[in-house]
């Protein structure tokens, strides 16, 4: 498959922390230089012209709490097209700093009650939309699926999982976000709610695209619900990046569901950062499928998730690399699910280059 | 912008109440340096990247470049300037001192909070989990060995207290 193109009108993430920055700093400097060489000065004392010049912060908006559901729902839609929601503000923050994203006004959901809950019940686990990824890292009924907590643990840096969210991060969409490929080789669907309507769709349906969700103007996650897998199952996700806050060059997510004969029952294989969205590698997952969990099956998985990835040459990577690392983390990763779906102890996670 | 959009943000910073009308783009590091006059929180790569920002929002560490001030409001912010209001050093701040966790020190104000939030969750960490504590901070100085025996030595520390 070729290798797919950006639309120009998508930012690419991959560029976002390294080729930007450059701008800041010159303007950081400038600023420095010429207001805070001797005495502090202090921001009043700037003509609103010098502000103006020397800031790189966002667009100007208006800011909004919304205290229900409803009212946030409410308030988007009264706001207009470019009124954007915000929760953990991980990724929004930092786009419109870059003013690749200028909305006009930010409703705040973080004060909006009851979404920053993790339940059990009925074989699912709910995650309200506000839970923090730092939540779902030190959370025991979120680690009693052990891939949620394999991704949990290593998005970004302490910082960020403390203030990002579940449900920022799919509604966000990004083709580099971690949850996406984690959740799908899971079985998941989110809540979404409207002002007046609420329905729940599969993961599969919600993403659609990079950046593209089918939430509706006027719709939020709510609430994303995860399928307990059955016995015998175990799960694992392996990342690989450069250091801890920057996007994974290459992830994948196993689940899969082995019998007392190592048979593998089920697979779920997905890809993450190799194309638009989380790839799932359904012949990879056949390659498993009703077979034993041997070297040969194994390889055959990997050689098809070589194929299944759609990678772009970036400045984390070549296309080819992508390809080589993508077949062997989900070698590795089916290693890890296999051992704890017999009951071992593994560990997974991010890994640092280097390291 | 006209003044009508500007927004009253209140916080307690270091135990102290503050407040300021702001716009509500106003960066969180930017309300605690300029309108707060608090400018040991540093700006680093102001990209969500160095963690040179990192503040205690409501006993959790968050990159303060990366949030807007509105959303502190309410809430309870301890900065560098709040680890010590005697002439006594707080015991992280006196473990980088004595392992020499530091040398330009711009990294400094971000390390010492996110020590303090990983010895808050993990009295005893491994050096696993002290690099993994430590790795939203980025010190272009020391190449880090000195800031994790800074952080072992500040556990052994504030452990016997």
């Amino acid at each position: 498959m070729e290798h797919y193109v950006r639309p120009a009108s998508l930012p690419d993430p991959a560029k976002f922390r390294f080729v930007l920055p450059a701008r800041f700093i010159r303007n950081r400097m400038r600023r420095a230089s010429r207001f805070c060489s001797e005495s502090y000065v202090s921001r009043d004392t700037i003509s609103a012209e010098a502000q103006a010049e020397t800031t790189v912060y966002s667009h100007p908006f208006t800011y909004h709490r919304a205290a229900t559901l409803e009212d946030a729902s409410n308030l988007v839609l009264q706001l207009g097209e470019e009124a954007r929601l915000l929760a953990g503000g991980q990724s929004i923050i930092p786009l419109m700093k870059m003013r690749l994203a200028r909305p006009t006004a930010l409703v705040d959901i973080n004060g909006i009650p009851g979404l920053d809950s993790i339940e059990r019940d009925n074989g699912e686990l709910r995650f309200g939309a506000l839970v923090r990824h730092a939540e779902i890292e030190n959370s025991e009924i979120a680690g009693s699926i052990p891939i949620l907590h394999d991704c949990a643990a290593g998005i970004a840096d302490v910082q960020v999982r403390n203030q990002g969210t579940i449900g920022g991060s799919l509604a966000e969409a990004d083709p580099s976000g971690d949850w996406g490929a984690v959740l799908l080789a899971l079985e998941t669907s989110v809540r979404c709610t409207g002002s007046k309507s609420e329905r729940i769709v599969p993961l599969e349906e919600f993403i659609k695209d990079a950046y593209t969700t089918v939430l509706k103007p006027g719709e939020l996650v709510r609430e994303v619900i995860v399928k307990v897998p059955p016995k015998g199952s175990g799960g694992a996700y392996v990342a690989f990046k450069r250091c801890a806050p920057v996007y994974a060059t290459v992830s994948a997510a196993v689940q899969l569901v082995l019998d007392a004969k190592n048979t593998c029952k089920d697979a779920g294989i997905v890809l993450g950062c190799v194309g638009l969205t989380a790839i799932r590698a359904t012949e990879a997952e056949a390659a498993l499928r009703g077979k034993p969990l041997d070297v040969k099956n194994v390889q055959a998985a990997a050689d098809a998730a070589y194929e299944a990835a759609q990678p772009q040459s970036d400045m984390r990577g070549s296309a080819e690399y992508k390809r080589v690392l993508v077949a062997a983390l989900v070698k590795r990763a089916i290693g890890i699910a296999a051992r704890r779906a017999r009951g071992e102890k593994a560990e997974a996670g991010h890994e640092y280059a280097g390291r | 912008m006209p003044d009508a959009d500007k927004i009253l943000v209140r916080v307690r910073v270091n135990g102290e109440h503050r407040e300021a009308t702001v716009e509500p783009r106003t960066l969180l590091v930017e309300f605690l340096r300029d309108h707060l006059n608090l400018t040991g929180t540093h700006i680093g790569c102001d990209t969500s990247y160095c963690g040179a920002c990192t503040v205690l929002l409501n006993g959790h560490t968050v990159k303060s470049c990366t949030l807007f001030a509105p959303m502190a409001d309410g809430g309870e912010i301890t900065t560098v300037e709040g680890l010590s209001t005697t002439n006594e050093l707080h015991p992280v701040q006196k473990a980088f001192a004595d392992c020499h966790g530091l040398q330009c020190g711009y990294c400094t104000p971000g390390l010492l909070l996110s020590a303090i939030h990983l010895l808050s969750k993990t009295p005893k960490p491994t050096d696993q989990q002290i690099r993994k504590g430590i790795a939203g901070n980025t010190c272009r100085c020391t190449g880090y060995q000195n800031i994790f025996k800074a952080v072992r030595a500040a556990a052994a520390a504030m452990e016997k207290r």
